[in-house]
């Protein structure tokens, strides 16, 4: 089967393109000599079928990042048919040099320059003809947001891909180190094919500039998107979220019920009682989860959060941080494993280290949920959105505390250069894509981890089967009470306990088991914690839940991108640690002022 | 014209990149972004507290903490 790699900097929709000629069908996969999983699929070309590689976004091929690292180990350990180079055509100007680089490797190559439509506005031309002449490699204008000029490349790519065989490099670096005219000859190129005006105009960035990095404002308008953001997901989240809880409420009295009736008890109990209200329980948060990704996906196409980061580097700095690490643990918001995927544009392995300490305080969606459950069934509802704003601060004060604590065993000077983009606005195709690939991740994770999770408190907590279900004599009671020294002191009974310890596997557990333990799941089982927990209680759980280790995934990515077995413990035991000493502040502190 | 640090420009002002004492990492940095001597930049703002300079260069608008920005000579204009 013919390769296919797409290369290309950064901020050059590069994915849009990817996502674009792969439609919903990429699959993350593992590659010979790459330590990282990358982004590849399958498609019909011309006929055939064609292997195509998302590989990460670099400036350079020389660099010392370890993104640039994997893209050379990639091309030094697997043989490419066709390279497909992404580019930016209003930067075109200092973008040509990786083009330059790739055609000195004597790679096979397509040049792409997208967002032409933005390059139009800007009145940036380019002579697409004239530079495929000079470079001897062809040359198509696009914009894979709109679609324009796509069939044009995806033809051409067809082409050209019929004509090349595989081609493999193994001396990469030699090869790369005689590119000392390519400096001159970009200047020759870009001389006669691209013209920009003196004076580059958008209005609306610059407007929109003025005021959301408004020396004063800028930062206070910051916070107050960030606020009503999550509003808005409430306010579209929770009806879809009322409507998925009647459907499988209804579904079971009216459906499975009869057809489970005679079936052998504990059978129909692990089948309905465990799994279906356990992950029923968890499929009630999958609107929410959808949107809060959407949410975040177009906040982070506008290009607001390299603005995020600029106005937050300053604090950063003095944290041993960067703007960087900021934008990071806001991504941790969505889910920790990506954002610690991320820190990979950082070149220091100090600074990297110290972000990837910080950012599993983030509270991620999965913890949300447990949250949202857990102040829905306590709380009021006035008193339920500010309960969840103070666990969003908490999150803050964790993450800060921790870069302060230990920015001096990560001291870094790493350099801080980050591209400023102009402002987008995702299309309604780009944000469905998103939502689908956020669907399929849920699903994924629920296939792999809830299920087995929640059977597992089923039986733990049904077994054995001569005592009341989830009663202290069961194995789940024995688990409970051997914790209990520990968990006593910070308010968490025995019924939280297993939840807990469930949710060290993925906190996506933690509300399934809850159903499971006790036994129902919707109004019946917020009503039952309601009466069997106190606020405090309940609080002193969720800075628990919040704090301590988010999930396997993310203890296996801390694991992964730092290579390092001691950082991973470091990490554990410093959030449980510090999860444990401040939820007993809290019960305690709380406890003793009479509540 | 005088030759000045590039973190010593007030907003709106600009210069020509005389010279580069970047460490290689960061020269590296730099010249992928479109540092090259000769070149025209352009400061659009400064962060506050001591935050980083947002800048222009040819068609790329980014942002350098004035640490490194310290590293940059322009002319300026």
């Amino acid at each position: 089967m013919k390769r296919i790699a797409l290369l290309g900097m950064p901020n050059t929709g590069k994915s849009t393109f990817f996502n674009r000629i792969t439609g919903a069908s990429s699959r993350t996969g593992n590659w010979p000599g790459v330590t990282v999983d990358l982004l590849g699929a399958k498609i019909l070309l011309g006929g055939a079928m064609v292997e195509i590689v998302d590989l990460p976004g670099i400036y350079d091929l020389h660099g010392f990042s370890d993104d640039e690292q994997v893209v050379r180990h990639f091309l030094e350990n697997n043989s490419v048919d066709q390279v497909l180079i992404v580019l930016n055509t209003s930067q075109v100007e200092r973008q040509l040099s990786l083009v330059l680089q790739v055609k000195q490797l004597g790679l096979p190559a397509i040049l792409l320059l997208n967002m032409a439509d933005e390059a139009k506005k800007f009145g940036i031309t380019v002579d697409a003809g004239k530079m495929s002449e000079m470079l001897g490699l062809p040359v198509v204008l696009l914009s894979a947001k709109y679609g324009t000029g796509y069939q044009n490349a995806y033809q051409l790519l067809g082409r050209m891909l019929e004509k090349s065989g595989p081609v493999r490099l193994d001396h990469l670096k030699e090869l790369l180190s005689q590119d000392d005219r390519v400096e001159s000859e970009m200047d020759r190129v870009l001389k006669s094919t691209v013209q920009v005006p003196a004076q580059l105009s958008d209005n609306l960035t610059s407007r929109l500039d003025r005021i959301l990095l408004h020396p004063w404002l800028g930062l206070p308008l910051f916070f107050l998107v960030m606020y009503l953001t999550f509003q808005a997901i409430f306010l579209f989240g929770k009806p879809l979220q009322d409507g998925v809880t009647w459907i499988l409420d209804t579904f079971r009295h009216a459906a499975l019920e009869p057809f489970f009736a005679h079936f052998p008890s504990i059978l129909k109990g692990l089948l309905l009682d465990g799994i279906y209200n356990g992950v029923g329980t968890v499929a009630t948060f999958v609107p929410i989860i959808i949107l809060f990704f959407l949410f975040m996906a177009i906040i982070e196409d506008t290009g607001y959060l390299s603005r995020a980061a600029f106005l937050m580097d300053a604090l950063m700095s003095r944290l041993g941080l960067d703007g960087r690490s900021f934008v990071m643990l806001l991504m941790g918001f969505g889910c920790n494993v990506p954002a610690l995927m991320g820190t990979r544009v950082m070149r220091t392995r100090s600074l990297r280290l110290l972000t990837m300490l910080v950012i599993p305080f983030s509270l991620c969606s999965a913890r949300l949920q447990v949250f949202i459950f857990i102040t829905a069934a306590i709380f009021s509802p006035k008193a339920a959105p500010l309960v969840l704003f103070s666990l969003y601060l908490f999150s803050f004060a964790t993450a800060l505390l921790t870069a302060v604590l230990f920015k001096r065993q990560y001291a870094s000077s790493e350099p801080f250069i980050l591209e400023v983009p102009p402002y987008r606005f995702p299309t309604l195709r780009q944000m469905l894509l998103r939502g689908w690939h956020e669907v399929r991740h849920f699903l994924n994770r629920a296939s792999k981890f809830i299920v087995a999770g929640v059977v597992l408190v089923w039986l733990l907590t049904h077994f054995p089967t001569d005592v009341p279900p989830a009663s202290a004599h069961t194995l789940a009671g024995m688990i409970g009470s051997a914790f209990s020294p520990l968990l006593d002191p910070i308010g968490i009974n025995q019924q939280l306990a297993i939840a807990l310890i469930f949710g060290f596997v993925a906190k996506e557990i933690v509300i399934g088991s809850l159903a499971v333990i006790y036994g129902m799941q919707g109004q019946g089982l917020m009503a039952l914690m309601a009466h069997q927990l106190d606020w405090v209680q309940a609080y002193s759980f969720m800075l628990f839940t919040l704090i301590y280790t988010p999930c396997l995934s993310t203890i296996a990515t801390l694991r992964s991108e730092s290579k390092s077995n001691a950082f991973m413990l470091l990490s554990i035991i410093w959030s449980l640690g510090l999860a444990w000493l401040i939820s007993f502040v809290f019960y305690q502190g709380a406890r003793a002022l009479g509540y | 014209m005088a030759i000045v640090k590039l973190s010593t420009l007030a907003a709106g002002e600009s210069g020509v990149i005389a010279a580069l004492h970047a460490e290689d990492e960061l020269y590296h940095r730099l010249a992928a972004m479109g540092f090259r001597i000769g070149k025209r930049v352009e400061i659009l703002r400064l962060g506050r507290f001591s935050g980083p300079l947002h800048l222009r260069i040819g068609a790329t608008d980014l942002m350098l903490r004035r640490s490194d920005a310290n590293k940059i000579d322009v002319t300026a204009e």
